[in-house]
């Protein structure tokens, strides 16, 4: 049976059925985005923090629109302004935001655990938007998503993921979300950013030093940003990242025609990426973006709407007590 | 008067292991033997119980001066006293740091007001433990260290540490070291390995401290100094350990209850799994647990280090490393150790008391005219820890609300039963 989620924390706790269901569930919101108008009264009166304590545009964004869409109120939190720089802690942040009553809140931190010990400690829905190094698993959802559409199956596929994979949340949530369908996984990248305990993270993971062995025969390349900021070692001169291990429109060719070009973005044309395979038609990255609203939506409707949505909610149990 | 009866003394100086009675007169015991009677006395029935030589503990934090907010001499050895422990080390690292005389007297004044139990204050081995200039040892010393270090970091260089050791060996104090190598360190919050890969926290890799303990052998080597090794985590460390006693070097370590009963896979987004060192691989705590049945670890130390919950309910890269441990130190030995059968009771207790008398130079005995500092506890009684109870200021334990077989049942400090159970 289904296991109905409370929280979004994470892909790795999540089972295979209940990552369909979430997929399953985006697709009537990936239509929603050709509508004209855009708007629906799903989430009326409901209301959706989103708590970023680290900078963020796209998934900030990606999630007030999906917010605004369902018909749901936000409201915002962000780094620079909050209370934080005034020496307040997490906890008493949330629980500040908490009392303004909002339904559900949605969390990026840079230190990995943190929503889970929001979660612990708020009793509303936690929808994960990126924790330090730990996982980003609306990411990860909407890679599959964009994945499934044109691959149409999730099943056995050969996953590469090229860069710094050791710092990356969205490597780590893809990891556990493929794996959970059989993929075959290769990292590759500089090697002190692909640690050999990578390997235990899933069945099947492997590493490779050499961009054009992990590229061949794979189904799905994830381009990781080199995430400059968040690196304490001595970061690689760009120009040696970009002799090895830069995705060129040739070492894309070891991969076959078929294979995607995934990247979470922000994208640095040039660096990780050269600029004709992120504009080349293996290149899902502007799918990703729109994919992102549908998951979102999806999640809200799932984590927030939750008690409007059950068979014995009528109109007007919207305003749930607290 | 006082007079224990009835009790299973265990004595590992004289590797004593019988049924016979204490009897105490004033802050010394008076005799030992079968079946001691007299008039007029105060008898303690232990009948089932162990009696052991007063505990100590090599290694806690009562954060007094300065801290109080976290513990204080007071609190703190009254959660010690409930622990069993009869005398505690408290490390330097206060505000001030104990690198003078004036602070050293004030902690033993206070601890002589409101201690419950033996408090023996360790003085830095570099002022304001910054690893550049000596710290007043000599003076730190007449007025009551009984060890340097600079715990809560690693003695700056191999340099600084050559003249810490030089000058130590002339006062006959042990130096002890908190190892680690900053820069492998590197603002890590966990054992490097696949559980903080998965839990995407910054690894702390094991050659942080075995690297440092490998330094500190070789600076032993070069003068001959005592050199003891704090809160001892990794295989590789206990290694250079071995190999340095083996060449007959007076190095000694300690290892903490936490690292032989947790390691790394226990570690979730619960910042009382944080700790520093960090818990180890399952192959460093057997490593460990065989080092303590074999003899190569010299003594249990708590590193007791009192939080307060404010400071440490927090985002787990953000929180204080550290926990408390006076309260479950006996128990976790007994249910991880000693029931196990990993270790022999008599090795239990040198652990935690001839064995860190040793590191300190000092007799730990029960016998006529020594200091009448006893530990009794039973290896049945059943109780369960709730740090709701615990006298100290702080409550920072993965341990809370588990149960445990084995628990102190009197702590006795010159002649007084400071803790009843």
């Amino acid at each position: 049976m289904l296991q109905r989620l409370q929280h979004l924390l994470g892909i790795e706790d999540l089972t295979r059925e209940q990552v369909s269901f979430i997929l399953d569930q985006a697709k009537p919101f990936q239509e929603f985005q050709r509508h004209p108008l855009k708007k629906l009264a799903t989430l009326r009166g409901k209301t959706v923090a989103l708590a970023f304590f680290e900078n963020s545009t796209r998934t900030r964004i990606s999630f007030a629109t999906a917010a605004a869409r369902l018909g749901a109120d936000t409201m915002n939190l962000q780094a620079e302004s909050s209370s934080l720089k005034k020496g307040e802690s997490l906890l008493d942040t949330v629980w500040t935001l908490e009392a303004l009553r909002p339904d559900g809140i949605v969390i990026r931190h840079s230190s990995s655990g943190a929503p889970e010990f929001v979660a612990q400690r708020l009793g509303i829905p936690v929808v994960n938007a990126g924790d330090g190094t730990h996982e980003h698993p609306t990411q990860a959802l909407l890679d599959a998503l964009t994945i499934r559409d044109r691959k149409s199956t999730l099943d056995g596929l050969r996953l590469t993921i090229l860069g710094d994979i050791l710092h990356s949340r969205v490597a780590r949530s893809n990891i556990h979300l493929l794996s959970k369908f059989g993929a075959h996984v290769t990292l590759c990248g500089p090697a002190m950013w692909v640690p050999r305990e990578l390997e235990s993270l899933a069945p099947n993971v492997r590493r490779v030093t050499h961009i054009d062995e992990a590229l061949d025969g794979a189904d799905v390349i994830i381009v990781l940003r080199v995430q400059t900021e968040r690196l304490h070692e001595p970061s690689l001169a760009p120009e040696e990242y970009i002799l090895q291990f830069q995705l060129t429109p040739e070492r894309l060719r070891l991969a076959g025609k078929d294979a995607l070009v995934l990247h979470p973005g922000p994208m640095i044309r040039g660096l990780e990426i050269d600029p004709g395979v992120a504009d080349g038609p293996q290149s899902c990255v502007l799918e990703q973006v729109t994919n992102g609203l549908a998951i979102r939506m999806a999640l809200l409707y799932h984590l927030v709407g939750g008690a409007a949505s059950e068979p014995a909610a009528g109109p007007g149990t919207a305003g749930k007590e607290k | 008067m006082l007079l224990i009866k009835n009790g299973r003394v265990l004595d590992p100086s004289s590797k004593t292991d019988a049924l016979i009675d204490i009897l105490i007169d004033g802050p010394r015991i008076m005799r030992v033997g079968p079946d001691l009677s007299a008039s007029q006395i105060d008898i303690f029935d232990a009948s089932g119980m162990i009696v052991a030589p007063g505990f100590i503990d090599l290694h806690c934090h009562l954060r007094e001066p300065g801290q109080e907010l976290s513990e204080t001499i007071e609190t703190g050895t009254r959660a010690a006293a409930r622990g069993g422990f009869t005398a505690v080390c408290t490390m330097p690292n206060t505000q001030p740091v104990n690198d003078n005389a004036s602070v050293t007297r004030g902690i033993v004044e206070r601890a002589a007001a409101a201690g419950a139990v033996r408090v023996w204050p360790i003085g830095a081995a570099s002022v304001g433990s910054k690893g550049e200039a000596l710290a007043e040892i000599a003076a730190m010393k007449d007025a009551g260290i009984v060890a340097v270090s600079d715990d809560g970091k690693p003695v700056a260089t191999a340099r600084l540490m050559r003249q810490v050791m030089d000058y130590c060996r002339s006062l006959d104090l042990p130096v002890i070291d908190h190892c680690e190598d900053p820069s492998l360190f590197a603002g890590g919050v966990m054992r490097e390995g696949p559980r903080s890969i998965r839990l995407g926290l910054k690894g702390i890799p094991a050659q942080s401290e075995s690297i440092c303990v490998g330094r500190d052998v070789e600076v032993a080597m070069l003068t001959g100094a005592r050199l003891h090794i704090a809160h001892m985590s990794a295989r590789a460390s206990l290694e250079y350990v071995r190999s340095a006693k083996a060449q007959g070097l007076q190095v000694t370590c300690e290892v903490t209850p936490h690292h032989f009963t947790l390691i790394d896979e226990d570690v979730r987004y619960d910042s009382h799994y944080k700790m520093n060192p960090p818990l180890a691989s399952g192959e460093d705590r057997a490593a460990l647990i065989e080092g303590l049945a074999d003899g190569s670890v010299d003594a249990i130390a708590t590193d007791h280090a009192p939080h307060h919950p404010s400071s440490k309910d927090v985002e787990f890269d953000r929180a204080p490393f550290g926990i408390i441990g006076f309260e479950t130190a006996l128990a976790l030995a007994l249910s991880e150790l000693a029931h196990p059968g990993k270790i022999s009771l008599i090795r239990l207790v040198d652990l935690f008391t001839t064995g860190p008398a040793r590191v300190l130079g000092i007799e730990r005995k029960i016998a006529a005219d020594e200091p009448a500092d006893l530990t009794i506890f039973s290896l049945d009684h059943t109780w369960t820890y709730h740090t709701s109870d615990s006298p100290s200021r702080s409550r920072n334990t993965p341990f809370d609300g588990r149960t445990f077989r084995g628990a102190p049942m009197a702590t006795i400090v010159a002649g007084k039963i400071v803790y009843r159970r």
